[in-house]
């Protein structure tokens, strides 16, 4: 983490103002009470808590946020979102920062993850429903351990509950095509809740 | 009397054997995989009940955590896809994965009330097949468990349990997508939730108050960081244990491969043996009122939960 930061650096507001526009939530409202780091169940494996990640961006500091496993292991369980007294959206906040990870190219910290989401994302992408089966030893091969969970595996199967086939279902082709003009779409604003949601304080 | 009302409403309607109800349902890709006997007790249960459950033609997946996780607008376009779907057949969605709960509910309040997305949504038609944008928002979305407790109702279901499971000593584990964010969810408490435990109890079983009902299991880590759900694991199986539960009911596909399959990882971590069988609600629900243990698809865990089960019920091969 930085030494030193300049708060009267206008570049730091930058990211602030980013995330802030991404996510539709307003961070600016968060006074550092604790409650999504002392609810969080994965914090003990963060690098740094969410309540320190709120304060970070704040502060606008991009590469500590950006590069934090924190962002990776947040298991998208809402509790922080729930329970923040100041109505920020945590746990989106937390999807905005993973795309904009994505988009600076910072997986570094937990490769692992980032792999296991894009894997399971073009699964869908592929074939509309997701194949179990396919998935993992997919995310296996990538990640160089093409036998974990084998054992695993063999005792799934022995129980019916891993299908040699994918589900079939129509209109594949063109949905395919509808995908590549989602993230045609996605690009273009290279933002999700602009006016996000509205109803939240009404 | 038979009240026909609009498609996004509940159509009930009362027979001579009780009451009956039709959905458009969602399975979800788990169902046909990891968790089979979640599927199958689902169709047990609801045979069992007399709820009709049509499956969404050519639905796909609801994306998940993993879409929203990384994705903007593609969990809305999975969701709007599927609540299109849906629409052709003019009944509210019945599914029973937490996560496609979740999702679904998610896409269709993003739709309702996020101007931005629906003009986004909207350039897409061909992602709707005919249906207008502004429909999805209003498709109701709904969760076993709600229309058990809500419209079938916890007295018309002890009323027909044949094998009471009095004696057995259930953890109702929520999760987290069942419940949050409860802006969106509006299912029960948030913090402590009820409604599974009242049905639970309305087969006879015995629901314990323990700390870990709405505790997250680690969810999809498990692909990529299992020795972190491990962890988890752990702390949720222990605390069911030392609340004297003798089994943990679950009502979502991913908390119940966490719990039992990575059960073995847990037990390797903490260095002892946890033993706890954990079971679908529908499994507990559909063999109190008589289904059999193959037709729940009781002999597909893991932990296997018949010794703990047929102490209490006199349960059928």
């Amino acid at each position: 983490m930085s030494d030193v930061v300049k708060l009267t650096d206008m570049r730091l507001k930058e990211f602030t103002a980013e995330v802030e526009r991404r996510s539709g939530q307003r961070i600016s409202q968060c006074y550092q009470c604790g409650k999504c780091s002392s609810g969080c169940p994965m914090a003990f494996a963060m690098d740094i808590d969410p309540a320190r990640i709120m304060r970070l961006i704040q502060l606008g500091l991009r590469d500590d946020v950006l590069k934090s496993n924190t962002i990776w292991i947040c298991a998208a369980c809402q509790t922080c979102t729930t329970r923040c007294p100041q109505e920020v959206e945590i746990a989106h906040v937390m999807d905005t920062l993973r795309i904009m990870a994505l988009e600076a190219g910072y997986t570094d910290s937990e490769r692992e993850t980032v792999e296991a989401l894009s894997q399971f994302v073009e699964n869908i992408e592929r074939r509309g429903r997701v194949f179990e089966p396919e998935l993992a030893l997919r995310l296996n091969i990538a990640l160089g351990r093409p036998f974990k969970d084998f054992g695993r595996g063999l005792q799934l199967f022995a129980r019916g509950k891993l299908p040699m086939l994918p589900e079939k279902i129509k209109g594949l082709k063109e949905l395919r095509s509808i995908w590549e003009k989602v993230k045609k779409l996605e690009r273009v604003e290279g933002e999700r809740h602009v006016n996000a949601h509205e109803t939240q304080h009404s | 009397m038979s009240t026909h009302m609009k498609h996004n409403t509940v159509e009930v309607t009362n027979t001579m054997s009780g009451i009956n109800l039709k959905f458009a349902y969602y399975p979800g890709c788990s169902l046909s995989g990891t968790a089979v006997e979640y599927g199958m007790s689902t169709k047990a249960l609801c045979n069992l009940l007399e709820i009709e459950l049509e499956e969404i033609p050519d639905w796909i997946c609801c994306g998940a955590t993993p879409a929203h996780a990384i994705r903007t607008l593609f969990p809305i376009a999975l969701g709007a896809r599927n609540l299109a779907l849906a629409a052709k057949l003019k009944m509210p969605i019945l599914t029973v994965c937490a996560a496609c709960f979740n999702r679904l509910k998610f896409a269709a309040h993003e739709l309702k009330h996020n101007s931005a997305v629906r003009e986004k949504i909207s350039q897409l038609p061909e992602l709707l097949d005919g249906c207008k944008v502004e429909q999805l928002g209003d498709i109701n979305v709904l969760h076993l468990l709600s229309v058990l407790h809500d419209i079938y109702g916890v007295e018309r279901i002890k009323g027909m349990v044949k094998h009471s499971l009095s004696g057995l000593k259930v953890a109702c584990y929520y999760g987290c997508l069942l419940v949050r964010p409860p802006k969106v969810m509006q299912f029960d408490d948030p913090e402590n939730p009820q409604l599974m435990d009242r049905l639970i109890e309305a087969i006879g079983a015995e629901t314990v108050d323990w700390a870990y009902k709405v505790e997250c299991c680690g969810a999809s880590l498990a692909l990529s960081r299992s020795e972190l759900v491990a962890e988890r694991v752990h702390l949720i199986l222990s605390d069911a244990k030392a609340r004297g539960a003798q089994v943990i009911c679950v009502a979502c596909p991913l908390c119940h491969v966490n719990l039992d399959v990575y059960q073995v990882d847990a037990d390797a971590k903490a260095g002892q043996k946890h033993d706890m069988p954990i079971v679908y609600f529908t499994q507990l629900i559909a063999l109190a009122l008589g289904a059999s243990v193959g037709e729940v698809g009781l002999n597909k865990h893991m932990i296997n939960p018949i010794p703990v089960l047929s102490a209490v019920l006199k349960v059928t091969g």
